[in-house]
């Protein structure tokens, strides 16, 4: 690391810019209002193999709609559309 | 105020087609006599569960979409819980979205069909350019 003559910061390796993806709300984003409990191919998006529901910080979803995710997918495991407990699931 | 609920019950392999349809026909005149109009019902037939429930790993599968003011859910979750041949059940209101979203569904059901009309009136119409 060195200044030059204007006084900048200059590195001599380039620094590693993090291009992540942003992630967004599916929902928001194409309009969803309503999660359907019945759809369990759908639902399955929003699970791990274990069949436990995927938090929001991997799945990007909003709050508001990461409720209804949950609530849609504890009914349709009442239902046994899809499993508590699982292995391997995918 | 009328309620639009949706009411989906899981029935014992063990039953016979005719059974079945007897069961749900009785679940059916429950709901009419109570003054609950039925707007929709499907039935999905045979379905394998995802888990166990009393040992079965199949179930017929059976859904009622009716308006209410909602006095008949408890009557009616009560003679599910009391009749054996029903393993699992759920009601659940639906918002304006879900009765949005549930009847765009049966539209896009219905609509697949015409499509194919569509097709046949367009080919006519070449036909008749020609």
């Amino acid at each position: 690391m060195a200044t030059n003559d204007n006084g900048e910061i200059r590195y001599l390796a380039p620094i590693a810019v993090d291009t992540k993806k942003k992630k967004y709300c599916r929902f928001k984003k194409s309009g969803i209002k309503y999660i359907d409990y019945k759809d369990s191919e759908f639902l399955l998006k929003f699970v791990n193999e274990q069949g436990k529901i995927l938090p929001r910080r991997i799945t990007g979803t909003s709050l508001k709609y990461q409720r209804k995710v949950a609530q849609a997918i504890k009914r349709a495991r009442h239902l046994a559309l899809l499993p508590y407990v699982a292995d391997l699931l995918k | 105020m009328l309620n639009q609920y949706e009411t989906v019950f899981i029935m014992t392999p063990v039953l016979s087609d005719d059974q079945m349809k007897e069961t749900v026909a009785k679940y059916r005149k429950f709901l009419v006599d109570k003054g609950a109009e039925i707007v929709y019902e499907e039935n999905w037939g045979l379905r394998k569960l995802a888990y166990p429930i009393q040992k079965k790993s199949t179930g017929f599968y059976h859904l009622f979409e009716f308006k209410h003011n909602g006095d008949v859910i408890r009557d009616i979750e009560i003679a599910f819980k009391r009749d054996e041949r029903i393993m699992r059940f759920l009601t659940v209101v639906l918002d304006k979205h879900a009765i949005a979203y549930n009847e765009k569904k049966r539209r896009e059901k219905n609509v697949q069909p015409e499509k194919i009309e569509n097709n046949s009136i367009e080919e006519k119409f070449k036909q008749i350019i020609d």
